[in-house]
């Protein structure tokens, strides 16, 4: 196993992390605070409780999911896409390096900064919300798991993508319409039985209440449920880029 | 010298039917500088890429020291550097970082050490701490090559490494090149400058329309195609080619004042000593007389022009 090239794209993606701080981590964390500001705090201090948890803290899991699976997104489809882009591919696929390792470097490195923005945005909420962690084991785990399979999500995005308009298409029309209607802001049993059964087809509710299960012990959907959706997402992740790399799919000629 | 590279019926036909490589073999001697000519699409850097991983061939079989390139592709690739065509880097990189992250990426542990010396074989160690998108192009060129040899590869890939350098870089880079041929490096370049590949290659070969016409030592292809052209520069113009001096099928230039005569050097009879007495006996007087051997340039352009035409 060729873990000096995983370590040299690793290392290489987080510098660019830090080339551009602003963008990668101050963004991001600015934004979610005023989420918290508008959603938790000012229309919130009007909405009663819900499931036995103040609406401002009930959010915070959903406004962390929120943040952590677009960047996990954006953070890999970069990472992979702009070496296409301006054309340095060429070298990754001459390394004597295998599809694992390849993937393992820039998921890795997207996959840290997703964890570390959700955690630096989790260290913020405390600034506005009482918040206590019932299984601050699992809400690590499910935090890890998700950075990990959104930023394999991302990886076959940026691999996938001819331009930079695809590049934007997935995680803005698809991922973040999902994460909105996946209980990041309420409960699914707020909604009609109708909407309630819907929802159950998106993915993003699992996630979702399996990490608000974490933080207060209330979940829309049984916790082993979410563990298999997230697991299951991963693998079905892993087996797509494993296809990719045999064939050489929008990388090789 | 043994083969470190070697090209079994390399083919590669894309999905629309084109046939970019047709069953190319290759043999790519250890040490040497080896020239890869052809026209604009003829598969040069087809063949570089499928060798080197880029582009998945159709069918064949490459080995880099003995290792299959796709059943031993880590070690075949390890042993290769590749300098692309195009100026492929990271702009907001700094140089020291992106020759860093190539040797790392091809498994070598970090060595600033190694990587000093082949910034200082380059002129770039004094941009070390520059980002890429503030060098001129002649030394992104250069990041390219220290790149490519930032792993210590036995064979190195040259695809057109002077393409839009001026001159006097271009004569640096020949020099770089020749240093690392020295240094044992088995070095395989494409170029369209033939005076480069003349000035360097110890054998061209000569691909076209996917298909190897030759591969040949230079100074053997040189005396075995090359033409040699003898000028008689005359001290009065003529208007046409005397009838006595038809034989010989000479062309008239420069206003009736030049004879060019096309011989075969390797010819037993030459024909000059005869010429010289026929155009004594014609009552020709002769001003100057100045020989010149076909560059490889011409040779090239015949070799194409017949396989075009057959």
């Amino acid at each position: 196993m060729n873990l000096t090239a995983v370590a040299a794209i690793y290392r290489f993606e987080m510098a660019r992390t830090f080339r551009t701080l602003a963008q990668s981590v101050v963004s991001p964390v600015l934004s979610t605070s005023l989420y918290f500001v508008v959603f938790g705090t000012a229309i919130g201090s009007r909405i009663d409780e819900v499931e036995g948890v103040s609406y401002g803290a009930f959010i915070v899991p959903g406004l962390i999911m929120l943040t952590v699976l677009t960047q996990s997104i954006s953070n890999a489809s970069f990472g992979i896409y702009f070496p296409k882009f301006i054309g340095t591919v060429y070298e990754l696929l001459s390394a004597p390096a295998s599809f694992l390792e390849i993937t393992a470097g820039y998921v890795l490195a997207a996959a840290t900064k997703a964890l570390a923005i959700g955690l630096i945005i989790l260290g913020t909420a405390f600034f506005f919300v009482d918040l206590t962690i019932l299984h601050p084991g699992w809400m690590i785990a499910f935090l890890v798991l998700t950075c990990l399979s959104f930023s394999l999500l991302g990886f076959i995005i940026g691999i996938w993508a001819k331009n930079f308009e695809q590049l934007q298409l997935v995680p803005l029309l698809v991922v973040t319409p999902l994460v909105f209607l996946g209980g990041a802001f309420y409960s699914v049993s707020m909604l009609p039985p109708a909407w309630q059964a819907i929802s159950l087809f998106n993915p993003v509710v699992y996630l979702v209440s399996g990490f608000r299960w974490s933080f207060f012990g209330v979940a829309d959907v049984a916790v082993g449920w979410s563990i298999m959706a997230i697991a299951g997402f991963l693998l079905a992740c892993l087996v797509a880029i494993a296809w990719i790399f045999r064939t050489g799919w929008r990388l090789r000629a | 010298m043994s083969a470190i590279l070697t090209v079994d019926r390399l083919t590669k036909t894309y999905a629309g039917g084109f046939t970019a490589l047709d069953a190319v073999s290759l043999e790519i001697r250890e040490g040497e500088i080896l020239a890869l000519l052809g026209p604009n699409g003829a598969g040069k850097t087809t063949l570089i890429s499928a060798i080197c991983g880029i582009v998945q061939p159709t069918s064949g079989r490459v080995t880099v020291g003995g290792h299959d390139t796709v059943t031993a592709y880590r070690s075949a690739r390890a042993l290769i550097g590749l300098v692309p065509q195009e100026i492929n880097l990271e702009p907001f990189e700094k140089v020291i970082n992106t020759v860093r992250f190539s040797r790392g990426l091809f498994g070598k542990p970090r060595d600033d050490a190694f990587l000093e010396r082949i910034l200082r074989q380059l002129s770039l160690w004094d941009k070390r701490d520059q980002p890429i998108r503030s060098l001129s192009g002649g030394m992104k060129r250069r990041v390219l090559i220290a790149k490519a040899l930032s792993h210590e590869p036995r064979v190195l890939f040259l695809d057109e490494p002077t393409a839009g350098v001026d001159v006097e870089l271009r004569r640096d880079m020949w020099e770089v090149v020749r240093q690392l041929k020295e240094d044992g490096v088995t070095i395989i370049l494409t170029t369209h400058y033939l005076e480069e590949a003349e000035a360097m290659a110890d054998r061209i070969g000569v691909i076209t329309r996917g298909r190897i016409l030759l591969v040949e030592d230079k100074d053997a292809l040189m005396r075995r195609m090359g033409r040699k052209e003898m000028r008689i520069e005359l001290k009065e113009p003529v208007t046409r080619v005397p009838q006595a001096l038809e034989p010989f099928g000479l062309t008239l230039e420069g206003e009736g004042r030049r004879l060019v005569y096309a011989y075969d050097r390797q010819a037993n009879r030459t024909g000059i000593v005869r010429l010289l007495t026929a155009l004594q006996e014609a009552g020709l007087t002769v001003a100057d007389v100045e020989t010149k051997q076909s560059s490889l340039e011409e040779i090239f352009v015949g070799l194409v022009k017949e396989e075009v035409t057959p």
